[in-house]
């Protein structure tokens, strides 16, 4: 049992090493990348927390996670589009201060 | 220009001050501990909704508990998930234009692709198809067959106009327009939405993951292309 918890506590610490470049990191291609990085770390815990029963692993976080990833995909590629006409419109993939 | 921009990515990966890097990782080292504390704190045996899931298994029209969840009960979860997917694609079209490059792929590109295009789609089948016993599902299949899709943009294959434009939209569609069709049908018949009778269960499920794994494959390799598909130029060409 205490692999579960390992693996959930190493979803923890890529949860927070993403939220540190999200803020810390000006790009916004890092700051896309950390999100992703974020997201990682959530369905890490929850593929991680699902299998603490006797018989076999939750179902239902499992099925979370499958479509989750897919749409994690699909949102990034969105961000990343955004990201490309801003940087077309602006110059610069950085949102300005104000 | 674009050299430019490269070495800014280089120069200055950050604009935060070296001070308020420290205290923004001491604040997250905080959190850390707190969920790495709250992590600890949970029971490592609980069985959380599996026996509720296995319960109900016999009724669901397949054996994988996973795809049971996933497309029966849970339903309109996926059917939500499917628009979402949907909307990303449109929020995409609306931004702009796919960029159109003619690209000649070097001769490892190439014959890669072609080989491994049909493994991709076999392999996208077998996972559809397995999903009903064993891991595997539209969600799986989709992704195999986006990349398919994806390898083959890389090297350079694009559709032409009459391919991009009814067809295209129509297997994107496809996904939720089956789900609320059968969403509908079950409402009429059992009262519910995606209620489905035990005996027809498993046909349902294939319907539904056949439909939603095309969707799923097109939509991400068409997110792929950056921007709607251009087919009126080439009509006009």
């Amino acid at each position: 049992m205490s692999n579960v918890i390992a693996f959930a506590l190493v979803g923890v610490g890529l949860f927070c090493l993403g939220l540190y470049a999200l803020i810390v990191q000006a790009h916004l291609l890092r700051k896309i990348l950390a999100i992703n990085i974020m997201g990682s770390g959530v369905f890490m815990i929850m593929v991680a927390l699902a299998k603490r029963g006797a018989d076999g692993p939750d179902p239902v976080p499992h099925a979370m996670v499958i479509t989750g990833i897919v749409v994690a995909v699909s949102a990034t590629a969105l961000a990343l589009t955004l990201m490309l006409s801003l940087s077309a419109a602006s110059g610069s993939a950085k949102l300005s201060d104000d | 220009m674009q050299d430019q921009s490269e070495q800014r990515i280089i120069d200055d990966p950050t604009q935060v001050s070296p001070m308020l890097r420290l205290l923004i990782a001491l604040l997250i080292t905080l959190l850390a501990i707190g969920l790495g504390n709250a992590v600890l704190s949970l029971s490592t045996s609980t069985a959380g909704l599996t026996q509720i899931v296995n319960s109900q298994m016999a009724q669901s029209g397949v054996s994988h508990p996973v795809t049971a969840v996933l497309l029966n009960f849970r339903g309109y979860d996926t059917l939500l998930e499917m628009v979402v997917l949907l909307l990303a694609l449109l929020g995409v079209w609306a931004i702009g234009e796919a960029r159109y490059q003619e690209i000649a792929p070097g001769p490892v590109l190439d014959t890669f692709a072609r080989l491994l295009v049909p493994i991709l789609i076999l392999v996208a089948v077998y996972l559809l198809w397995v999903g009903a016993h064993a891991p595997g599902g539209a969600f799986q299949a989709g992704s195999i067959l986006g990349a398919a899709g994806v390898l083959l943009l890389l090297s350079g294959w694009r559709p032409r106009y009459p391919l991009m434009a009814l067809p295209l939209r129509m297997t994107l569609i496809l996904g939720p327009m089956m789900f609320v069709a059968i969403a509908a049908i079950t409402f009429i018949i059992e009262g519910q939405l995606l209620t489905f009778p035990v005996n027809q269960a498993g046909t349902l499920i294939l319907i539904l993951e056949t439909a939603a794994t095309l969707s799923i494959g097109i939509t991400l390799a068409a997110l792929f292309l950056g921007g709607q598909p251009q087919y009126e130029n080439e009509k006009s060409k």
